[in-house]
């Protein structure tokens, strides 16, 4: 397909293909069969006869101008600013567990930090021994580790609370991403500094234009948390916090403090702006949780999905990501009849803790209607909820960690739609 | 010969010096300077530690309000554009639309002395002094009811602060209230007779679009 002719397809466009005779057993195909020659063949293509750019052309490379549809995309309803503001990761066109970089989903509170790395400082003081001052080469001096862990905002799905409210998945569900994080064990800089007995909570901060706070027990700050300078192999970008963050696995996204600058140890929690007026979960009775920082097991069905409609009958892939901030999944089941009945799907690919993991299910379509939705199941035994069981614990008020399971519609002519069942 | 062998034995010694549990033995980082620290030291809790001296009334705080601020959040807190509402609410947390302010929601007031220190405001973060905070925090309190308008915040003031909302955070209890998450058998067939679709997504139809339609279901 020639770049004009993906531009210039509509998705209406398609789908009135689609509804021609396409989908039966793909016009394409059907002509090949008959014996007209496919002038993908037969014809010479520039690609094949002229030479292509040398190897200086692209010095850190880049996806095909055919993937130019490939991006994040933002909800400009949604903030009043985009300095402070969300993009959400086009989960539809991924496969695998690893997010590329440059897809990962974004948050900013005052915009992307531009730190140059030579003048960045990690400072750690409060209830430590000797407070201390790191630069970059400091910390790349240490004993380091690589960890694949997800990543979620709290927020993820919070626009579907009330009810179905986006279609596509990239809006659903986008606010995550999964990358091998490199960096330093937050114990080991701890250690450094000397904790002092009377240590039990860490604040993080940022040293961008939000100067973020979270506080973090001081339990998971020496279990699992890393300090970050590179993910996916490369250095961080700048709008995932270069060149310094911290990441708290299995916990809301919020806590992965970018452009990380400081780490106070104290006694107490700071109850921090983020963690009193936002991220804090508002029930029915007018009471709020707190510090709710796990993210529990969800997943999602990305392929089909509203972005991504059937477009053939016959053999498919239903393909779909499932994650748990408690553990690693266990199992991941789907139904295409709406939870009448369900089939475990496959897992492939790297099962890890606190980590996305990817799904599928090899399926037969012809043209029937179907209510699409995976439940996942994780290592402790918790079951993704129904959204209306999460409804009946939470009420509609909690904006907050909504995993309820996902339902698309996938009509007769391959078009899918977010909806909600009984 | 011998010196080659005191080299080997010194670089023996840097090994183990780096493998060692106790605190600071990778010697990596330097002491940090207490002019250094008061620079980033900002943050502010619930009891008061780190609020520096310094002091503000609710009058000295309204200037400041109406000059830096209420293009943002309204001259009354009631938010301008969708710029967050900081005042009213009170009453609506059990309700359909809760406006989570800071007389309505928010615990501590620590946190706003905190949160406009550290980035407000908005595009000029960390351009206020102390005093502004002080005096901007107290206008806040005043236009949530929670002081009267001759107030003065200082630190020495700060402990009588309380916010109405405090006692109703509890500690998240997700494993408890919960519990029928965790599921031994999830039913995998024959699960229910009858499936309804009882909510549309193309109803609310808010789908950021492409320019030529092509995300939006017709």
């Amino acid at each position: 397909m020639s770049e004009g002719a993906t531009k210039g397809m509509s998705r209406r466009g398609l789908l009135a293909g689609l509804g021609a005779g396409a989908v039966a057993a793909g016009a394409a195909g059907a002509a090949r069969a008959g014996g007209t020659p496919d002038p993908a063949i037969v014809e010479k293509q520039d690609w094949q006869q002229f030479l292509g750019d040398g190897v200086a052309s692209r010095p850190y490379g880049k996806p095909s101008r055919y993937e130019a549809h490939v991006v994040k995309r933002d909800v400009e309803w949604l903030t009043a600013g985009r300095e402070s503001s969300v993009n959400f990761t086009p989960l539809h066109e991924l496969d695998g567990i690893i997010t590329p970089n440059g897809l990962c989903f974004e948050r900013h509170h005052a915009g992307i930090a531009e730190i140059d790395p030579a003048k960045h400082r990690l400072m750690i003081n409060g209830l430590v021994e000797k407070p201390l001052v790191f630069t970059m080469d400091d910390i790349r001096r240490m004993p380091r580790t690589n960890r694949i862990h997800f990543l979620e905002c709290a927020a993820n799905s919070g626009m579907e609370w009330r009810g179905a409210q986006l279609n596509g998945c990239q809006f659903t569900h986008g606010m995550i991403h999964n990358v091998m994080y490199t960096g330093v064990p937050l114990k080991v800089l701890l250690d450094e500094a000397g904790l002092r007995p009377a240590a039990r909570w860490i604040m993080v901060e940022g040293g961008d234009a939000s100067a973020m706070n979270r506080s973090i027990p001081i339990e998971k700050a020496l279990d699992d948390c890393l300090i970050a300078f590179k993910m996916n192999g490369e250095a961080l970008r700048p709008e995932q916090g270069y060149p310094l963050r911290i990441v708290v696995p299995g916990w809301e996204g919020n806590m992965w403090v970018k452009w990380l600058r400081r780490i106070e140890v104290g006694d107490q929690p700071w109850h921090a702006r983020e963690e009193t007026s936002k991220y804090t979960d508002l029930l029915a009775d007018g009471r709020s949780r707190r510090f709710t920082w796990i993210m529990d097991a969800k997943s999602v069905v990305t392929n089909p999905s509203p972005q991504a409609p059937l477009r053939f009958r016959g053999p498919n892939v239903l393909t779909g990501i499932a994650w748990s901030g408690r553990g690693a999944i266990k199992r991941v089941d789907v139904t295409l009849d709406g939870g009448r009945n369900w089939r475990p799907a496959r897992l492939d690919g790297p099962v890890l803790p606190r980590s996305v993991a990817r799904f599928y299910v090899d399926f037969d379509w012809q043209g029937e209607e179907m209510l699409v939705q995976s439940r996942a199941v994780d290592d402790t035994g918790y079951v993704q909820p129904t959204k209306a069981e999460l409804r009946a614990v939470r009420g509609v008020n909690s904006i907050y960690h909504n995993n309820g399971i996902q339902t698309w519609l996938v009509r007769g002519n391959g078009e899918t739609e977010n909806v909600e069942i009984s | 010969m011998s010196r080659f062998r005191s080299a080997a034995v010194a670089a023996t010694l840097v090994l183990l010096a780096g493998t060692g549990a106790e605190a600071g033995k990778l010697g990596l980082g330097r002491e940090a300077l207490p002019e250094e620290v008061a620079a980033w030291d900002i943050d502010v809790r619930p009891d008061g530690q780190g609020l520096p001296p310094g002091r503000g009334s609710v009058r000295q705080g309204e200037a400041i309000f109406l000059e830096k601020c209420a293009i943002c959040h309204g001259e009354f807190g009631e938010g301008a554009g969708r710029w967050p509402v900081l005042a009213g609410g009170q009453g609506t947390l059990k309700g359909a639309s809760p406006e989570k302010t800071i007389g309505s929601f928010w615990p501590f007031a620590s946190t706003v002395f905190d949160y406009i220190r550290r980035a407000m405001p908005f595009g000029q973060a960390q351009s206020l002094t102390d005093d502004e905070v002080y005096a901007l925090t107290a206008f806040l309190l005043s236009m949530n009811d929670v002081v009267k308008d001759d107030f003065v915040l200082s630190r020495e003031t700060f402990r009588s602060v309380k916010l109405p909302n405090e006692g109703a955070f509890y500690m998240d209890d997700r494993e408890t209230t919960e519990r029928s998450f965790w599921k031994a058998d999830p039913c995998m067939t024959n699960c229910k007779q009858t499936v309804e679709i009882v909510g549309r997504a193309r109803v609310i139809d808010v789908t950021p679009d492409d320019k030529d339609k092509s995300l939006k279901v017709e």
